[in-house]
């Protein structure tokens, strides 16, 4: 084994490595899925597959909201901002994904204006600002920032501001998660479950994974031991014949979740019958709307959204590595066409993404895995 | 956007309660904290901060580690943290 970055606790880490090794049924193979797309940075960022015996290995999942942002989504976005009088607002992770006419910089070359903000309360602040034009901000995310954009909308109804609304894209995880599971490409034996989403959605929605999949499900912390000691938890689950949904972040998730931020989300939004997922397709109830109660923020209602589906570029294995399917570097153009400077595929464009964490960190474990494949 | 920062509890506004001024690594600005009333934030108290919303409370420790992880990440840290010293929370 050769260790691609040294870090703080790296004797801890190999010990660590020494007692899953040691779980290893001889003959099993062991899968398990990171859904966080955090995890997967920390993962490529310090080669911590190296740590892993070679029986136990490690697929990407679905958990980067701008990775599996559907490319309609983006049109979608820009035909709002092209509409008179349209200020649009977004996260900085948004502007360079690439929709079918290309991204949102590149629609105000042509004339949008579309601005970057860091959140959606700075979004308010300019629909307070300019009274003369209808903002409207870009909400994306999965229930991390789902809380946030619905304590803005609460805040712009309590204010009574008229010229603010939200073109809604968020997404929920749980049914992803289920998505996978029931999908029949791929075989897992747990999950790696995700930090953030989980300080807000607790740990209970994870329970049907361990009582209706029998797979076991340890949420995690971001830091290289934080992963090491989940993927060890897995292997004494499996080893003991256990599923459960056990908490290796309860330092900084409660059990329970954020009642208040849950409160937030269900006054303002409901699930929507389904939504698209770039590479996993359309998933019932996976995805958050406007509730009528609150039809007056609802861009999408505003603004009639042409809400066409585009198919993802010829060239694009998003789907496959989003699933889990592909590691990032068996995509054909991972690397050559498609670089995080010219992203493809959304898996290249947010630092959480797969292929983007790979291509920065990744390279020393892909040269090994290519001389593998080729002896 | 998904990253969670960790920052340090200055003040609750007086006048604002659901708002509180924080440092992120030397950069000071207001963020809410209305997901955390039940917590009874004061001063030194440091929390996890999305998109301008403090969404946990930490302590100390965590907001070091949290602090290595991002600083690991490079780029992506340096655009939020960019994107936080242009925000202005009202
Ligand atoms: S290399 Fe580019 S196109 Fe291929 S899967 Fe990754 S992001 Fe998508």
């Amino acid at each position: 084994m050769r260790f691609v970055d040294e870090f703080r606790d790296a004797d801890k880490a190999k010990a660590l490595s020494a007692k899953i090794a040691g779980l290893c049924e001889p003959g099993r193979q062991y899968k398990f899925m990171e859904v966080c797309g955090g995890h997967t940075h920390t993962i490529y960022k310090h080669g911590l597959e190296d740590y892993l015996p070679e029986a136990v290995s490690l697929v990407h999942g679905p958990g980067c909201p701008v990775c599996v942002i559907p490319m309609g989504r983006i049109d979608d976005a820009i035909h709002i901002a092209r509409q008179p009088g349209v200020l649009m607002t977004s996260f900085g992770d948004m502007m360079r994904v690439p929709g079918s006419a290309g991204n949102f910089f590149d629609s105000n070359a042509e004339g949008t204006n579309i601005r970057m903000v860091y959140s959606p309360l700075d979004s308010l602040k300019i629909a307070r600002q300019n009274p003369d034009q209808q903002v409207v901000f870009m909400a994306i995310g999965f229930e991390t920032t789902a809380p946030s954009t619905a304590m803005t909308m609460l805040r712009a109804a309590q204010e009574g501001i008229e010229n603010f609304s939200i073109f809604c894209n968020h997404i929920t995880i749980i049914p992803a998660i289920k998505a996978i599971l029931d999908s029949p490409d791929l075989r897992l034996d747990g999950f790696i479950g995700p930090g953030h989403v989980s300080t807000v959605i607790g740990c209970r929605p994870y329970e049907f994974i361990a009582e209706e999949y029998h797979k076991p499900i340890v949420v995690a912390g971001f830091e290289p031991l934080d992963i090491l000691q989940s993927i060890y938890l897995l292997m004494r689950q499996l080893s003991e014949g256990r599923s459960d949904v056990e908490n290796q972040y309860s330092r900084v998730v409660p059990w329970e979740g954020n009642l208040t931020a849950l409160r937030a989300i269900g006054e303002v939004m409901e699930l929507r019958p389904y939504f698209e997922w770039r590479g996993l397709g359309f998933i019932s109830h996976s995805a958050l709307q406007v509730r009528a109660k609150y039809a007056r923020f609802d861009a999408e209602l505003a603004y009639d959204v042409p809400g066409v589906r585009v198919a993802d570029p010829k060239a694009c294995q998003c789907g496959e590595v989003l699933k889990g399917v592909l590691k990032p570097w068996e995509c054909k153009v991972f690397g050559t066409a498609c670089t995080p400077e010219t992203p493809i595929g959304t898996c290249m464009v947010s630092p959480e993404g797969a292929c983007a964490a790979y291509y920065n960190f990744g390279r020393f474990t892909r040269t090994r895995v290519r001389e593998a494949s080729t002896t | 956007m998904c990253l969670g920062i960790p920052g340090e509890v200055i003040e609750i506004l007086t006048d604002r309660p659901d708002l509180a001024r924080v440092d992120v690594s030397g950069v000071k600005r207001a963020i809410n904290i209305g997901l955390l009333t039940e917590e009874n934030l004061r001063p030194g108290d440091w929390v996890l901060i999305h998109v301008g919303f403090a969404l946990s409370k930490i302590d100390e420790d965590e907001a070091k580690a949290a602090m290595d992880f991002l600083e690991g990440i490079g780029k992506a840290y340096d655009d939020e943290i960019t994107a936080l010293r242009d925000s202005q929370i009202v």
